[in-house]
Protein backbone atom coordinates (compact mmCIF):
# COMPACT_ATOMS: atom_id res chain seq x y z
CA UNK A 1 0.00 0.00 0.00
CA UNK A 2 1.35 3.40 -0.92
CA UNK A 3 -1.30 5.47 -0.32
CA UNK A 4 -0.64 6.92 3.41
CA UNK A 5 -4.12 6.10 5.77
CA UNK A 6 -5.23 8.79 6.99
CA UNK A 7 -6.46 8.68 11.12
CA UNK A 8 -10.26 7.61 10.45
CA UNK A 9 -8.78 3.95 8.50
CA UNK A 10 -5.93 3.56 10.85
CA UNK A 11 -8.26 4.06 13.86
CA UNK A 12 -10.97 1.42 12.14
CA UNK A 13 -8.10 -0.90 11.44
CA UNK A 14 -7.00 -0.39 15.10
CA UNK A 15 -10.01 -1.20 16.34
CA UNK A 16 -10.65 -3.97 14.29
CA UNK A 17 -7.05 -5.61 15.02
CA UNK A 18 -8.02 -5.26 19.32
CA UNK A 19 -10.94 -6.99 18.11
CA UNK A 20 -9.01 -9.79 16.13
CA UNK A 21 -6.64 -10.27 19.33
CA UNK A 22 -9.39 -11.19 21.49
CA UNK A 23 -11.21 -13.67 18.97
CA UNK A 24 -10.85 -17.19 18.89
CA UNK A 25 -9.24 -18.43 15.37
CA UNK A 26 -12.11 -19.50 13.25
CA UNK A 27 -13.73 -16.21 14.37
CA UNK A 28 -10.64 -14.36 13.67
CA UNK A 29 -10.63 -14.74 9.83
CA UNK A 30 -13.74 -13.45 9.56
CA UNK A 31 -13.34 -10.28 11.64
CA UNK A 32 -10.27 -9.55 9.10
CA UNK A 33 -12.21 -10.36 6.36
CA UNK A 34 -14.86 -7.79 7.29
CA UNK A 35 -12.27 -4.89 7.54
CA UNK A 36 -11.43 -6.06 3.53
CA UNK A 37 -12.74 -3.93 0.86
CA UNK A 38 -14.40 -6.15 -2.48
CA UNK A 39 -12.20 -6.65 -5.81
CA UNK A 40 -13.08 -6.60 -9.40
CA UNK A 41 -12.75 -9.99 -9.33
CA UNK A 42 -15.12 -10.35 -6.10
CA UNK A 43 -17.77 -8.45 -8.45
CA UNK A 44 -17.19 -10.65 -11.69
CA UNK A 45 -17.97 -14.06 -9.67
CA UNK A 46 -20.79 -12.44 -8.16
CA UNK A 47 -22.29 -11.95 -11.87
CA UNK A 48 -21.17 -14.91 -13.10
CA UNK A 49 -23.37 -16.49 -10.28
CA UNK A 50 -26.40 -14.39 -10.79
CA UNK A 51 -25.95 -14.95 -14.74
CA UNK A 52 -24.75 -18.57 -14.67
CA UNK A 53 -21.64 -17.46 -16.11
CA UNK A 54 -23.78 -16.85 -19.93
CA UNK A 55 -22.88 -14.07 -21.56
CA UNK A 56 -23.59 -10.60 -21.03
CA UNK A 57 -23.24 -7.93 -23.74
CA UNK A 58 -22.50 -4.02 -23.23
CA UNK A 59 -25.90 -1.79 -23.69
CA UNK A 60 -29.36 -1.51 -22.99
CA UNK A 61 -28.98 -0.78 -19.36
CA UNK A 62 -28.37 2.34 -18.47
CA UNK A 63 -27.20 3.07 -14.61
CA UNK A 64 -27.55 6.25 -12.92
CA UNK A 65 -24.71 7.50 -10.44
CA UNK A 66 -23.94 10.52 -9.08
CA UNK A 67 -20.42 11.09 -10.75
CA UNK A 68 -19.08 12.70 -7.38
CA UNK A 69 -20.52 11.56 -4.17
CA UNK A 70 -20.10 13.71 -0.68
CA UNK A 71 -21.57 10.99 1.73
CA UNK A 72 -21.18 7.62 0.74
CA UNK A 73 -24.07 6.57 3.01
CA UNK A 74 -26.97 7.47 1.07
CA UNK A 75 -26.58 7.17 -2.45
CA UNK A 76 -28.83 7.73 -4.96
CA UNK A 77 -28.76 5.34 -7.77
CA UNK A 78 -31.45 4.80 -10.81
CA UNK A 79 -31.32 1.87 -13.50
CA UNK A 80 -33.21 1.97 -16.76
CA UNK A 81 -33.55 -0.95 -19.22
CA UNK A 82 -34.38 -0.50 -22.94
CA UNK A 83 -37.33 -3.21 -23.33
CA UNK A 84 -40.63 -2.62 -24.78
CA UNK A 85 -41.75 -4.63 -21.46
CA UNK A 86 -44.35 -7.03 -23.08
CA UNK A 87 -45.64 -10.18 -22.50
CA UNK A 88 -43.04 -11.63 -25.11
CA UNK A 89 -40.20 -9.52 -24.62
CA UNK A 90 -39.96 -7.89 -20.80
CA UNK A 91 -37.02 -7.74 -18.19
CA UNK A 92 -37.22 -10.50 -15.80
CA UNK A 93 -34.43 -8.98 -12.93
CA UNK A 94 -32.24 -7.05 -12.56
CA UNK A 95 -28.99 -7.10 -10.16
CA UNK A 96 -26.36 -4.03 -9.37
CA UNK A 97 -23.06 -4.93 -8.24
CA UNK A 98 -19.98 -3.11 -6.39
CA UNK A 99 -16.64 -3.35 -7.10
CA UNK A 100 -15.34 -2.17 -4.01
CA UNK A 101 -18.08 -2.62 -0.99
CA UNK A 102 -17.39 -5.48 1.02
CA UNK A 103 -20.35 -7.41 -0.44
CA UNK A 104 -20.30 -7.44 -4.18
CA UNK A 105 -24.10 -7.69 -4.52
CA UNK A 106 -26.19 -4.39 -3.91
CA UNK A 107 -29.32 -5.22 -4.90
CA UNK A 108 -31.60 -7.45 -7.22
CA UNK A 109 -34.82 -6.46 -8.51
CA UNK A 110 -38.07 -9.14 -10.04
CA UNK A 111 -40.19 -7.61 -12.57
CA UNK A 112 -42.42 -8.18 -15.33
CA UNK A 113 -44.45 -6.88 -18.16
CA UNK A 114 -47.20 -5.32 -15.74
CA UNK A 115 -44.38 -3.01 -15.03
CA UNK A 116 -44.78 -0.85 -17.92
CA UNK A 117 -41.52 0.24 -17.71
CA UNK A 118 -38.51 -1.25 -16.80
CA UNK A 119 -36.88 2.07 -14.41
CA UNK A 120 -36.16 1.48 -10.91
CA UNK A 121 -34.71 3.69 -7.88
CA UNK A 122 -32.88 3.76 -4.81
CA UNK A 123 -30.65 4.81 -2.34
CA UNK A 124 -27.12 2.61 -1.27
CA UNK A 125 -24.37 2.76 0.57
CA UNK A 126 -20.29 3.15 -1.32
CA UNK A 127 -17.31 2.16 0.44
CA UNK A 128 -15.05 3.78 -2.02
CA UNK A 129 -14.48 5.13 -5.17
CA UNK A 130 -15.60 2.68 -8.04
CA UNK A 131 -17.60 1.73 -10.87
CA UNK A 132 -20.83 -0.01 -10.28
CA UNK A 133 -22.36 -2.74 -12.67
CA UNK A 134 -26.11 -3.03 -13.13
CA UNK A 135 -27.12 -6.53 -15.04
CA UNK A 136 -30.55 -7.04 -16.24
CA UNK A 137 -31.83 -10.26 -17.08
CA UNK A 138 -34.50 -10.34 -20.48
CA UNK A 139 -36.96 -12.93 -21.02
CA UNK A 140 -35.54 -14.52 -23.80
CA UNK A 141 -32.72 -15.10 -21.28
CA UNK A 142 -30.30 -12.49 -22.56
CA UNK A 143 -28.26 -10.82 -20.24
CA UNK A 144 -27.13 -7.02 -20.72
CA UNK A 145 -25.35 -4.45 -19.08
CA UNK A 146 -24.02 -1.21 -17.79
CA UNK A 147 -22.29 0.92 -15.38
CA UNK A 148 -21.04 3.74 -13.74
CA UNK A 149 -17.92 5.04 -12.42
CA UNK A 150 -18.56 6.98 -9.13
CA UNK A 151 -15.99 9.17 -6.72
CA UNK A 152 -16.95 8.77 -3.30
CA UNK A 153 -15.44 11.25 -0.61
CA UNK A 154 -16.75 10.18 2.37
CA UNK A 155 -16.82 6.37 2.81
CA UNK A 156 -19.66 4.16 3.91
CA UNK A 157 -19.53 0.84 5.86
CA UNK A 158 -16.32 1.22 8.82
CA UNK A 159 -17.57 4.02 10.14
CA UNK A 160 -16.82 3.39 14.12
CA UNK A 161 -20.26 4.34 15.76
CA UNK B 1 -41.98 1.05 15.68
CA UNK B 2 -41.58 0.74 11.69
CA UNK B 3 -43.36 3.17 9.74
CA UNK B 4 -44.02 2.37 6.02
CA UNK B 5 -44.15 5.50 3.79
CA UNK B 6 -46.17 4.99 0.35
CA UNK B 7 -46.91 6.97 -2.58
CA UNK B 8 -49.14 5.74 -5.14
CA UNK B 9 -51.20 7.95 -7.23
CA UNK B 10 -55.18 7.57 -5.76
CA UNK B 11 -56.78 7.90 -9.09
CA UNK B 12 -54.88 6.43 -12.92
CA UNK B 13 -56.20 5.67 -16.25
CA UNK B 14 -56.49 2.04 -17.54
CA UNK B 15 -53.37 1.17 -19.18
CA UNK B 16 -50.97 4.26 -17.59
CA UNK B 17 -47.84 3.30 -16.22
CA UNK B 18 -47.68 4.72 -12.67
CA UNK B 19 -44.85 5.26 -10.49
CA UNK B 20 -44.43 3.97 -7.47
CA UNK B 21 -42.45 4.80 -4.36
CA UNK B 22 -41.94 2.87 -0.77
CA UNK B 23 -39.66 3.77 2.32
CA UNK B 24 -39.89 1.84 5.48
CA UNK B 25 -38.22 2.82 8.38
CA UNK B 26 -35.22 0.76 9.28
CA UNK B 27 -31.49 1.42 10.09
CA UNK B 28 -30.18 -1.54 8.04
CA UNK B 29 -26.94 -2.44 10.53
CA UNK B 30 -24.96 -4.25 7.66
CA UNK B 31 -22.97 -6.38 9.99
CA UNK B 32 -19.51 -4.76 8.97
CA UNK B 33 -19.47 -1.80 11.79
CA UNK B 34 -17.70 -2.13 15.24
CA UNK B 35 -18.18 -0.20 18.63
CA UNK B 36 -15.65 2.10 19.83
CA UNK B 37 -14.72 -0.92 22.23
CA UNK B 38 -14.25 -2.89 18.45
CA UNK B 39 -16.77 -5.43 19.16
CA UNK B 40 -18.49 -5.77 15.59
CA UNK B 41 -22.37 -5.15 15.87
CA UNK B 42 -24.32 -8.00 14.50
CA UNK B 43 -26.53 -7.54 11.13
CA UNK B 44 -29.64 -6.56 11.21
CA UNK B 45 -31.05 -5.57 7.68
CA UNK B 46 -34.42 -6.02 5.72
CA UNK B 47 -33.82 -8.79 3.36
CA UNK B 48 -36.73 -8.62 0.99
CA UNK B 49 -39.95 -6.57 -0.05
CA UNK B 50 -42.76 -7.12 -2.31
CA UNK B 51 -45.43 -5.40 -4.28
CA UNK B 52 -48.86 -7.24 -4.92
CA UNK B 53 -51.80 -5.77 -7.22
CA UNK B 54 -55.45 -7.15 -6.14
CA UNK B 55 -52.99 -10.44 -5.05
CA UNK B 56 -50.87 -11.04 -7.61
CA UNK B 57 -47.08 -9.61 -7.10
CA UNK B 58 -46.02 -7.48 -9.43
CA UNK B 59 -42.68 -6.44 -8.08
CA UNK B 60 -39.90 -7.75 -5.55
CA UNK B 61 -36.54 -6.83 -4.47
CA UNK B 62 -34.04 -8.48 -2.60
CA UNK B 63 -32.29 -6.26 -0.21
CA UNK B 64 -28.15 -6.36 0.92
CA UNK B 65 -26.33 -4.33 3.72
CA UNK B 66 -25.23 -1.79 0.75
CA UNK B 67 -28.88 -0.39 1.06
CA UNK B 68 -28.93 2.98 3.00
CA UNK B 69 -30.81 3.16 5.83
CA UNK B 70 -34.76 3.66 5.63
CA UNK B 71 -34.62 1.68 2.26
CA UNK B 72 -36.16 3.61 -0.99
CA UNK B 73 -37.67 2.04 -3.63
CA UNK B 74 -39.22 3.27 -6.29
CA UNK B 75 -40.71 1.60 -9.36
CA UNK B 76 -43.88 1.13 -11.57
CA UNK B 77 -46.51 -0.76 -12.94
CA UNK B 78 -49.59 -0.75 -15.20
CA UNK B 79 -52.93 0.59 -13.83
CA UNK B 80 -55.03 -2.46 -14.81
CA UNK B 81 -58.31 -1.92 -12.23
CA UNK B 82 -59.24 -0.51 -9.42
CA UNK B 83 -58.23 -2.13 -6.20
CA UNK B 84 -55.16 -2.80 -3.71
CA UNK B 85 -51.52 -2.14 -3.71
CA UNK B 86 -49.81 -4.72 -0.79
CA UNK B 87 -46.59 -4.19 0.36
CA UNK B 88 -44.52 -6.44 2.12
CA UNK B 89 -40.90 -5.74 3.86
CA UNK B 90 -38.89 -8.83 5.88
CA UNK B 91 -35.81 -8.59 7.43
CA UNK B 92 -33.75 -10.33 10.12
CA UNK B 93 -34.59 -10.92 13.61
CA UNK B 94 -38.07 -11.51 12.32
CA UNK B 95 -39.05 -7.62 10.82
CA UNK B 96 -42.04 -8.01 8.97
CA UNK B 97 -44.13 -4.75 7.79
CA UNK B 98 -47.01 -5.22 5.59
CA UNK B 99 -49.04 -2.36 4.31
CA UNK B 100 -51.28 -1.46 1.35
CA UNK B 101 -53.17 1.54 -0.70
CA UNK B 102 -55.95 1.85 -2.88
CA UNK B 103 -56.05 2.96 -6.36
CA UNK B 104 -59.08 3.81 -8.76
CA UNK B 105 -58.89 3.27 -12.44
CA UNK B 106 -61.10 4.66 -14.90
Amino acid sequence: MTRKRNRREFLAAAAGLAAVAGLPATARGQATANLLRGTEKDMLAAIARYTGAKAVTKGRVKLEVPPLVDNGNTVAIAVTVESPMTEADHVRSIQIFSERNPEPVILGFKLGPRAGRAHVATRVRLADTQTLVAVAEMSDGTYWSGSAPTVVTIASCLEDL
Amino acid sequence: MSNALITVPKTAKRGEIIEIRTLVSHNMETGYRRTERGVPIPRDIVRSFSCTYNGVEIFSAELYPAISANPFLSFSTVATESGTLGFHWKGDNGFAVSSSAQITVT
